[in-house]
C-alpha cells in the first residue's frame, strides 16, 4: 500500500514568555492510502498541534514529515501554501464557509487558488463534490441558509473538490448534534469506502469505533496506535437512534 | 498568481458589502469631483481672461508721460507733457521690435446727433491704432492720411454710440454728428468687441485723427499716450527697451536720471492676471486634494476594519491555499476597486457640476484634460497607498490562529 503521511519523531515547542511548551514530544508513524485514522487524546494532549503540522500550515521544531512522499519541513510558506492547496482538505469544526455565499462557491473556493483550473472545470468539479455529500439539489442555498449538518457537508465537499492526498478533519463533528453527527460520520465512511485517506481529530471515544486505525495522543506522545477489525457502519447506528420529534 | 481569480475574489468580497463599500467611496468621490470642479474653475476663468486680454492686443505697449508714479503721489504738470509727436516718429523709425505706433489723446464728452446725445469718449489716434488694439471696420472706411495732416472733421464709432445716437437703425455712414461743439462726419462703424475682462464696453467710443482731437477738442501740442505693438508678445522685453533708449535719448536724459515716461505692457498686465488666477487654481486643487486625501483616509480605516473583521476569512483561505501575496492581492484589488469606482464616479459628478457651475452662475469653466487624468491616477495611486498598510497585515496573518479568530 502506498504511503500517504509519514512522521519520523515530530517534535513542537511553543516559548510562551520564557517557558517552553512542548506540545509534541517525539511523534512517529505512518499512514498509508485508504485509511480512515482517528486522533484521540483529552485536551491539550496536542492533536490540534499534530493535525496543523500535518496540514503543513505549521512547521515542527524537529523530525521530519513527508507527505505522498514529499518532504515538508525544509519548504517555505509558498511551496507549502500550494502544497495544501493540491494535497490536502481540511474539514473545521465551525465550518468555515464564507457567508453570504452560495454553497457551490465555497466549494469552488481551493480551485480559485488553481491557475491549471478552468472556470468550467471548477464549477464541474464543484457540482461532483456537493453530488458526493448529496447536496446536489442545494448547490445555490447560502451559507445563512443552511442547518449545521449541510454546512459541514459543504465544508466536506470543499475538503474533497481538489482531490486531496488527505482529508484533515479536527473535531469535524463537534458542533453537531448526535443524529447529524451520524449523518455526517456516515458521509466519511462513504470516503472511506471510496479509499480516501482521512484522519480524523476527535475527543469522543464513540467515533474511534467506525475508524480503521485509532491513535491516542497523551501529553504530546502516541500512546496507543490500534487498528479496528471491527469497524461499526454508521448508517446503522443511525438507523437505530431515536427518531428526534421536532 | 491568477489575477483574474483575484479579481473576482475581490468583486465577491466588495459585493457583500455594497453599502459600506459605497460608503468607503464616497469619501473619494467627492474628493475626484471637488479636485475636476475646482480646477474647471480655475482654469475657466484663466482661459476667459487671457482671451480677453488677447483680444485686446497681447503685444500691446503703452508709453504714458511722467515718471513711475511713486506712493500714488503724481509729479508736476510739467512732467505730464514730455512726449511729443518727434518720439513717435522715432520709435515708428528705429524701433525694430515695433510694428505698430499710434499717439493717442482723448477726451469725454457728449455726442450729438438730432435729438439723440450719448456720453462717451473720443480718441485720436492714427490708422495704426487700429491694428494695435484689434479693432476692424465693419462699414465704411478709415480715415486716411491726408485726413491726419489736415486735421479733418471725420471720425469712426463703435456699436454702441451707434445704437444710441441711431436707434432708428439708419446708416450712420456719411451721416454728421456733433462731439461737443465739433461736427465730425462718420466714414466708418468699428465691428463690435463687447465687454473686456475689467467689463468695460470696447463699443462705446469714437476714434478720429489724432490732430482732430489735439487742435479742435483739446487744443493741445503733446501727445497723452503713446500706444504700440511689439513683432509679437514675446519682443514685448525687447521693443520696451528700444524704447527707453529712443526715449531718453529724445528727452536728453542723461544717465542717472529718471525716466519722464512710463512704459506698461499688456504682457505684464497680462502675466500678473493669469499668475492671480493661477494661484486661485493651486489654492481650489490644494483644498479639493485635501479632500481626496481625507477620501484617501476613509479607504484605509475601511480596509483595516475589514481585515479584522474578516480574519477567519482569511485564515480560511490561507489553509485551503491561498498564498501571503494572494490575500495582499485581494485586499489591494478591493481597495483599488473602491478608490477607482469612486474616482469614475467622481470624475462624472465633477464634470456634471462644473458644467452645472457654468450654466447656473454662468461662469467660465475649462475642463483640462490632464486634470481628469491626473485625479484618475492620484485616485488609483491612493487605492494602493492606503490599501497597502491593511493588505500587508491581511497577508501576514498567521493561518493557524487567524482561523480560531473569534
Ligand atoms: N500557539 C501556541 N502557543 C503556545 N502554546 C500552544 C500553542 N498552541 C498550542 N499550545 C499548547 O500546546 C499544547 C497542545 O495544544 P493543542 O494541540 O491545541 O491540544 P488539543 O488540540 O489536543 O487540545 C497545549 O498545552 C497548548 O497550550
Ligand atoms: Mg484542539
Amino acid at each position: 500500500m502506498k504511503e500517504i503521511i509519514r512522521l519520523e519523531d515530530i517534535r513542537r515547542d511553543f516559548t510562551v514568555g520564557d517557558e517552553t511548551v512542548h506540545a509534541l514530544r517525539g511523534v512517529t508513524f505512518t499512514i498509508t492510502e485508504g485509511e480512515f485514522v482517528t486522533v484521540m487524546g483529552s485536551s491539550g494532549s496536542g492533536k490540534s498541534t499534530l493535525l496543523n503540522i500535518l496540514g503543513c500550515l505549521d512547521t515542527p521544531t524537529s523530525g521530519d514529515y513527508y507527505l505522498d512522499g514529499v518532504p515538508v519541513r525544509t519548504m517555505d510558506k509558498n511551496r507549502r501554501a500550494t502544497l495544501r492547496n493540491r494535497k490536502i482538505g481540511f474539514v473545521f469544526q465551525s465550518y468555515n464557509l464564507l457567508p453570504k455565499t452560495t454553497a457551490v462557491e465555497n466549494v469552488e473556493l481551493p480551485l480559485m487558488y488553481n491557475p491549471s483550473c478552468s472556470a468550467r472545470q471548477r464549477r464541474e468539479k464543484a457540482v461532483a463534490a456537493l453530488e458526493a455529500v448529496g447536496l446536489g439539489d442545494r448547490l445555490m442555498h447560502k451559507s445563512n441558509q443552511m442547518s449545521g449538518g449541510q454546512m459541514q457537508r459543504v465544508a466536506i465537499a470543499r475538503a474533497l473538490v481538489n482531490d486531496p492526498a488527505v482529508i484533515l478533519a479536527d473535531e469535524a463533528t463537534g458542533n453537531l448534534d448526535t443524529r447529524t453527527s451520524y449523518e455526517v460520520l456516515v458521509l466519511f465512511q462513504q470516503l472511506h469506502a471510496q479509499g480516501r485517506t482521512i484522519i480524523f481529530v476527535t475527543h469522543n471515544p464513540d467515533i474511534a469505533r467506525y475508524s480503521s486505525r485509532n491513535i491516542t495522543l497523551r501529553d504530546g506522545r502516541v500512546t496507543g496506535d490500534v487498528r479496528n477489525h471491527d469497524i461499526l457502519d454508521a448508517a446503522r447506528t443511525l438507523a437505530s437512534l431515536p427518531v428526534e420529534e421536532d | 498568481m491568477n489575477l483574474t481569480n483575484l479579481f473576482k475574489i475581490a468583486l465577491k468580497a466588495l459585493g457583500n458589502n455594497k453599502f459600506r463599500g459605497f460608503l468607503t467611496m464616497l469619501g473619494i468621490i467627492i474628493g475626484v469631483a471637488a479636485v475636476i470642479t475646482m480646477l474647471a474653475i480655475g482654469q475657466g476663468s484663466k482661459r476667459s481672461i487671457q482671451a480677453q486680454i488677447s483680444e485686446m492686443g497681447s503685444n500691446m505697449i503703452m508709453i504714458h508721460p511722467g515718471g513711475e508714479r511713486r506712493g500714488g503721489v503724481r509729479l508736476s504738470a510739467d512732467d505730464m507733457e514730455t512726449l511729443k509727436i518727434e518720439d513717435l516718429e522715432d520709435i515708428g523709425s528705429q524701433a525694430g521690435f515695433v510694428t505698430y505706433v499710434s499717439p493717442a489723446v482723448n477726451s469725454s464728452g457728449q455726442a450729438i446727433y438730432g435729438a439723440h446725445n450719448t456720453p462717451t469718449t473720443v480718441y485720436g489716434v492714427n490708422r495704426d491704432y487700429l491694428e494695435i488694439r484689434r479693432y476692424r471696420v465693419e462699414d465704411g472706411d478709415v480715415f486716411s492720411d491726408r485726413d491726419i495732416q489736415t486735421a479733418a472733421k471725420v471720425c469712426l464709432v463703435g456699436k454702441s454710440v451707434v445704437d444710441e445716437l441711431f436707434p432708428d437703425g439708419q446708416n450712420p455712414i456719411g451721416k454728421v454728428i456733433r462731439f461737443g461743439s465739433i461736427p465730425l462726419r462718420i466714414v466708418g462703424v468699428l465691428e463690435s468687441k463687447g465687454y473686456n475682462s475689467m467689463g468695460m464696453d470696447q463699443d462705446d467710443l469714437i476714434i478720429a485723427p489724432y490732430t482732430t482731437v489735439q487742435k479742435r477738442i483739446l487744443a493741445i501740442t503733446h501727445l497723452q499716450e503713446i500706444v504700440c505693438s511689439a513683432l509679437a508678445e514675446d519682443y514685448t522685453e525687447q521693443a520696451i527697451e528700444e524704447i527707453t533708449s529712443i526715449l531718453r535719448d529724445n528727452h536728453r536724459l542723461r544717465p542717472g536720471d529718471e525716466d519722464d515716461f512710463s512704459i506698461r505692457s499688456q504682457q505684464e498686465l497680462s502675466s500678473m492676471m493669469t499668475s492671480t488666477t493661477d494661484m486661485m487654481t493651486v489654492l481650489l486643487a490644494a483644498v479639493a486634494g485635501i479632500s481626496l486625501l481625507v477620501g484617501g483616509i476613509g479607504i484605509m480605516n475601511i480596509m483595516y476594519v475589514s481585515v479584522t473583521e474578516r480574519t477567519r476569512e482569511i485564515g480560511l483561505r490561507m489553509s485551503i491555499g491561498a498564498k501571503g501575496r494572494d490575500i495582499l492581492a485581494q485586499f489591494l484589488i478591493e481597495s483599488i476597486l473602491i478608490s477607482v469606482t469612486g474616482g469614475l464616479i467622481g470624475v462624472v459628478l465633477g464634470i456634471g457640476a462644473a458644467f452645472l457651475v457654468n450654466i447656473l452662475a454662468s461662469y467660465p469653466i475649462y475642463i483640462q484634460p490632464w486634470s481628469v487624468i491626473l485625479s484618475f491616477a492620484v485616485c488609483t495611486v491612493t487605492g494602493v497607498f492606503f490599501g497597502w498598510y491593511p493588505a500587508r497585515k491581511a497577508a501576514g496573518l498567521d493561518p493557524i490562529e487567524a482561523i480560531r479568530y473569534e
